[in-house]
């Protein structure tokens, strides 16, 4: 069985073909894999502490979340060289591209602080005061809403693009971690890491739909942790990286059901998926490596060693 | 059809602006810090003075904390503090504060936090330990009015001890000093070393009035001379004085654990997974010096009054109280684990690391030490052993 997933991936349609780059937050560097190959073929540096990492609409350029340097770094990833920085503000984590393509919304981890950065003109366009450690970034698909979670005040702060003014904060669990926009945008989902729950949030009234719990069978539930998670096609399943348990949840969307526990690396933390979603990538913080699921089988079939803790994942298409 | 889309979503928007402000009046808590100033005993380093505001610091923080969270609904807090001297009115300080708020940071010996807590202004308050670690605070001695962000020092010499069984150190000896937290964490040492199974092969009490700054490569070998051959050398120097002319002076050479060397502590500057990073840069920042355990124990005494205050919105003790000692409480404390308050004794339930001074070794509970509740619950005086009955 593993064996046939691997040969379907290789033998993919010219395509689907490209490359999931992993920020190595520890080593300053990002990790380019072929998802033909499963191998790393190039490695870049960046500035200090990448996390956060997302690519223009045309993936003609790709932004990373320098934290320590205290900068959003523009990349040709093409050739790997920085082309500028964008300002940030302190401390950016995690971000998140309006449709428009033109807005970087950015979590700046130390500020308490949302900051709106227009990356045509390299002008700060806004700032927002979030709650405490702010992180998870989302963008509803019509661009009216961006979401900013904060990990110590607990709660998911909506902001009106139009305005860049908060219109309703909801209270989650314990450090929430993680936001995406689900089905057209009509669903919004947080992680919160201690808490150990995903919520569901209804957008048109921000009311909870639905709270998942997670539970993997000979892990305390303490460390089961939900943080990074991505929709298959369609959005019929979520796949939940559970940090420190070494597990990633497969969800179904409708029924809001735990299907499936994947084993993976240690403190699995963010991923992305290959061109037609067949492959998933998962970072794994401790051991350093990233994990390839074959969604179908829903079955870890690979491992792949890339720099020291590595944080984030995007996926670029190559032809 | 766009217009209407258009309208029916300001209408929303109209509705969760409204909403919760109607849902959540403002609510308001003031928190007081009273310091009962403590003898420190001299020592012989002059290499770390103890902070003035160490403690209050980390209450600072956590007012912060809890105020950038309360803005989004509505719900503020103070701080309030008073320092007492020695030899100054503890009790009246005590009333004093009492009167304006019944939540009070106690940072204090365990006699003065006993006397506070037994004051009848203080029947209906609610009262949180960050100094004290004796055991017997959380055991005969326990108060129902009384919760501890402090760990005990049976916490954290469980947490050692757990290392020492993990790394096969079975064989120890003891030096211990004569001051009497060393006395304490000696016996909290003993305790936890017969619960896991270790032995203690040696023990000799520190009694020496020379410098060692000038003599311990002389004395030291030969004062340890006499404990044969041992696995760890465990150090109870609490107040910090002589522990540190023993490291790489011993006879056998040996790792020293305890007070000095590889130390048990619910917080060190050293920690920075879990996302503990960022509340040291931020507390840095704030305070312009490191985080300390006590820092951390006032930061989470805030912060549980600051969690409980955001999901109950009340301002009252029983209601938060209630709160705080129930399933539903959980705190994200930078350990990787939720924190939660043992229902049976008030004492907050968190791992200790051990540490030395450049890094963390380790974080207990370690992998392992299962229990049947909580694994957090094996550091530390336990349900069963502890005779807190106030709490039931």
């Amino acid at each position: 069985m593993i064996r046939i997933a691997v040969t379907l991936a290789l033998m993919a349609p010219a395509a689907f073909a490209g490359e999931i780059w992993v920020t190595n937050e520890k080593d300053d560097t990002i990790s380019v894999i072929s998802t033909e190959t499963l191998e790393v073929i190039q490695t870049y540096e960046t500035g200090e502490r990448p996390r956060g990492i997302i690519f223009s609409r045309d993936y003609s350029r790709v932004y990373i979340c320098a934290s320590d340097s205290n900068a959003v770094q523009v990349m040709d990833p093409e050739t790997g060289k920085i082309l500028n920085d964008l300002p940030s503000g302190d401390d950016p984590e995690q971000f998140v591209l309006h449709p428009n393509d033109r807005h970087l919304y950015i979590a700046n981890e130390d500020d308490a602080i949302t900051t709106v950065v227009d990356t045509e003109t390299r002008k700060v366009i806004a700032q927002i005061d979030v709650g405490v450690e702010p992180e998870g970034m989302a963008v509803s698909p019509d661009g009216k809403i961006a979401i900013t979670t904060s990990e110590t005040t607990n709660m998911a702060h909506w902001i009106d693009t139009e305005t860049q003014k908060l219109f309703a904060n909801t209270l989650v669990d314990s450090r929430p971690r993680h936001a995406e926009f689900v089905k057209g945008g009509t669903e919004m989902w947080v992680s919160a890491e201690i808490g150990g729950t995903i919520t569901v949030f209804r957008t048109a009234d921000q009311t909870e739909l639905a709270k998942i719990e997670f539970a993997v069978q000979g892990v305390h539930p303490d460390r089961v942790q939900p943080v990074g998670f991505e929709f298959t096609a369609g959005d019929t399943h979520a796949f939940v990286a559970l940090g420190p348990s070494n597990h990633v949840a497969v969800v179904n969307t409708e029924t809001y059901e735990v299907e499936d526990y994947i084993l993976v690396g240690r403190r699995v933390w963010h991923m992305a998926f290959n061109a037609d979603r067949s492959l998933l990538f998962t970072t794994n913080g401790v051991s350093g490596d990233v994990t390839v699921i074959d969604v179908a089988a829903r079955e870890a079939i690979k491992s792949i060693k890339v720099g020291r803790f590595p944080w984030g994942a995007a996926f670029r298409p190559t032809d | 059809m766009i217009l209407t889309n258009l309208v029916r979503q300001l209408i929303a928007m109209a509705i969760a602006i409204l909403v919760p402000a109607g849902l959540w009046a403002e609510t308001s808590l003031t928190i007081g810090y009273l310091k009962i100033a403590q003898p420190r005993p001299p020592t012989l380093s002059n290499l770390d003075p103890v902070p003035e505001d160490s403690g209050f610091a980390g209450a600072r923080t956590g007012l912060q904390d809890n105020l950038t969270t309360g803005k989004f609904l509505d719900q503020t807090y103070e701080l309030i503090t008073a320092v007492v001297g020695e030899g100054e009115d503890t009790l009246a300080a005590a009333r004093e504060m009492l009167a304006v708020t019944p939540y009070l940071v106690i940072d204090a010996g365990a006699a003065d936090l006993l006397n506070i807590a037994d004051l009848p202004e203080a029947s209906t308050a609610l009262l949180f330990n960050v100094s004290a670690g004796a055991p017997d605070l959380r055991s005969g001695n326990c108060r129902a009015n009384v919760l501890h962000t402090a760990a005990s020092d049976a916490m954290r010499t469980d947490a050692l001890a757990q290392v020492l069984v993990q790394k096969r150190w079975d064989d120890l000896v003891m030096i211990v000093g004569t001051h009497a937290a060393d006395q304490s964490y000696a016996e909290a040492m003993r305790r936890s070393l017969t619960k896991f199974g270790l032995r203690l092969e040696g023990e000799k009490t520190w009694v020496f009035d020379a410098d060692m700054r000038r003599n311990a490569a002389q004395e030291v070998p030969l004062f340890t001379q006499d404990f044969g051959d041992y696995d760890a050398l465990i150090l109870a120097d609490e107040v910090h004085d002589f522990g540190r002319y023993v490291l790489y002076n011993t006879w056998a050479a040996r790792p020293v654990v305890g007070s000095e060397g590889l130390s048990a502590v619910a917080w060190s500057p050293v920690i920075e997974q879990w996302g503990a990073a960022q509340l040291q840069s931020r507390f840095a920042e704030q305070n312009g010096r490191e985080m300390n355990a006590q820092d951390y124990a006032a930061w989470a005494a805030l912060r549980t009054l600051g969690e409980a205050v955001t999901r109950t919105n009340a301002s009252d003790v029983a209601t938060l109280r209630g709160y705080i000692l129930s399933d539903e409480f959980e705190l994200a404390g930078f350990k990787g684990r939720p924190l939660s308050y043992r229902d049976w004794n008030g004492q907050l339930r968190q791992p200790i690391a051990v540490a030395h001074p450049r890094a963390l070794v380790a974080q207990a509970p370690l992998e392992g030490f299962l229990h049947q509740v909580n694994e957090m619950d094996s550091l530390g005086v336990d349900r069963p052993e502890s005779m807190c009955e106030v709490f039931e």
